[in-house]
């Protein structure tokens, strides 16, 4: 095998990141879809536009900004020197936070277009049986949700992976703290070493297909026209 | 040939060339820490030969994976020595035409006034968090930092410090955005229009690390391109060596 340990430090620490990743993102996204989904606020579509910005936006932009406020002139960078927590560009805690937003719209959009769905219907009946708005929000809409759910998390999770953009404008490049998979490979690309970049290379895209293959066959089978009715 | 002779020779190419007014376009792979004075030689090209030269800049990583898969450029300017020999190793560029048209020289900056001093204390003194490099298995001048710490024995020391842009460009970006106190880049880097940009620095005395040669190569597109002839030959001109030295390059 021609892969380093570099490499493997780097198969390792990508994996570690976007699973915190995806788990952050499901905490935070799904309030935001329920939120989206459900709310009359008119601030809805500023909100929905603010979460779909990582979609159209190169992630050189995202890297760049959020380097500048993360760092020490930053008004983030500010605060986090100020509670003690030092400065995120160049740290691990700095790449997941900055995956999250990264990856955002990749989990709320699935949920969100899951509870919109949905309907408002089952809730509805869940109110004139008497459940409390919190019982069904757990017991209907986040059962119901279910494949919104797995795709979001599929997503966030295969997207983190991913990444380039920003890791390489915040990461500089440690190993074994900031230098994840897609960093390892344009690192072997540009220093002309071809077959290590084929090795780590040609595994993301099996990866890649292996998910996406498994997501489709998970939700496919129902969203065939003509199935399911 | 005789020396004589060439210079006749190439002397019948340029003026065969302008007496038939053929102006031509030259496209120019070109090491980003060039970027500046290239364009002002370039200028100088155009208004002197009639020719244009066209620019494209980026890494030379980059560039050797794009010349290898055919891209039109009939000239290249790398960051280094190893690629213009390795590509005319491979086929991909023209024997002989490899030379020199620059020597990088290595700065340790920090756009804050006084902080860096003339002699490199401040690397000492270690009160920093980050210290900024180029990733030296990709640039030449991370490579020349990383042998300048070796040299002055805080290699070990400062390790945990060391943060990597995949260039020196992004290295200076670490720097200026404030997420690095300090860094080591090109020394061209910090001069703009001919004066030093706004900050401190510690110019690296050349006995720290391996000389920064900068090489040219006529491509396998350029052979035979009078244009492509006509730019290799500018550069090592005397008034491209001015422009180059103004840029903070030795020759």
């Amino acid at each position: 095998m021609v892969l380093t340990p570099d490499d493997w430090m780097a198969v390792r620490l990508t994996l570690e990141l976007a699973s915190l990743v995806t788990v952050l993102l499901l905490l935070v996204g799904t309030p935001i879809a329920w939120w989206l989904a459900t709310t009359r606020s008119r601030f809805r579509n500023v909100v929905g536009a603010i979460v779909a910005l990582p979609i159209v936006l190169p992630p050189t932009v995202l890297g760049f900004y959020l380097l500048i406020l993360m760092g020490p002139n930053g008004p983030v960078g500010q605060i986090t020197h100020w509670l003690g927590l030092g400065r995120l560009p160049f740290t691990f805690a700095g790449l997941v936070i900055a995956s999250v937003f990264y990856s955002l719209p990749f989990v709320v959009q699935p949920i969100q277009n899951a509870f919109m769905s949905m309907g408002a219907r089952p809730l509805e009946v869940a109110a004139t049986l008497r459940a409390s708005p919190w019982d069904s929000f757990v017991h209907v809409a986040l059962p119901l949700a279910r494949p919104g759910f797995i795709t979001a998390a599929v997503l966030g999770f295969a997207h983190t992976v991913g990444e380039f953009g920003v890791v390489l404008m915040i990461g500089g490049n440690i190993p074994g703290k900031t230098q994840v998979l897609s960093v390892q490979i344009y690192n072997h690309v540009e220093a002309i070493e071809y077959a290590q970049a084929h090795g780590l290379a040609a595994g993301l895209v099996v990866f890649s297909f292996l998910v996406l293959l498994a997501l489709y066959s998970v939700g496919g089978a129902r969203n065939t026209l003509g199935a399911g009715r | 040939m005789q020396p004589v002779f060439r210079r006749l020779a190439l002397f019948a190419v340029l003026a065969g060339a302008a007496l038939t007014a053929r102006a031509e376009e030259v496209s120019v792979a070109v090491a980003a820490n060039f970027t500046a004075p290239m364009q002002k030689i370039a200028a100088e090209f155009e208004k002197s030969t009639g020719h244009k030269a066209q620019l494209i800049f980026g890494s030379t990583g980059k560039f050797y994976a794009q010349i290898k898969s055919g891209a039109p450029f009939q000239l290249l300017l790398a960051a280094d020595d190893e690629t213009p020999a390795r590509l005319v190793k491979e086929g991909d560029a023209v024997a002989g035409s490899q030379f020199t048209y620059a020597i990088g020289k290595l700065v340790l900056w920090s756009p804050k006034a006084g902080y860096v001093d003339d002699k490199g204390e401040v690397l000492k003194s270690g009160k920093f968090e980050h210290l900024a490099i180029a990733n030296p298995k990709l640039a030449p001048y991370g490579l020349a930092a990383t042998e300048t710490l070796k040299a002055l024995g805080l290699a070990d020391g400062l390790q945990s410090k060391i943060v990597m842009g995949e260039s020196i460009t992004q290295a200076q970006q670490f720097v200026t955005s404030g997420s690095a106190e300090l860094g080591f880049i090109a020394f061209s880097q910090i001069h703009k229009d001919g004066k030093l940009i706004e900050g401190s620095h510690w110019l690296v005395p050349a006995r720290y690390y391996s000389p920064i040669r900068q090489d040219l190569v006529v491509l396998s597109k350029g052979k035979g391109s009078a244009a492509a002839e006509a730019l290799a030959g500018f550069l090592r001109s005397r008034g491209a060596a001015e422009i180059i030295k103004s840029y903070g390059y030795d020759l």
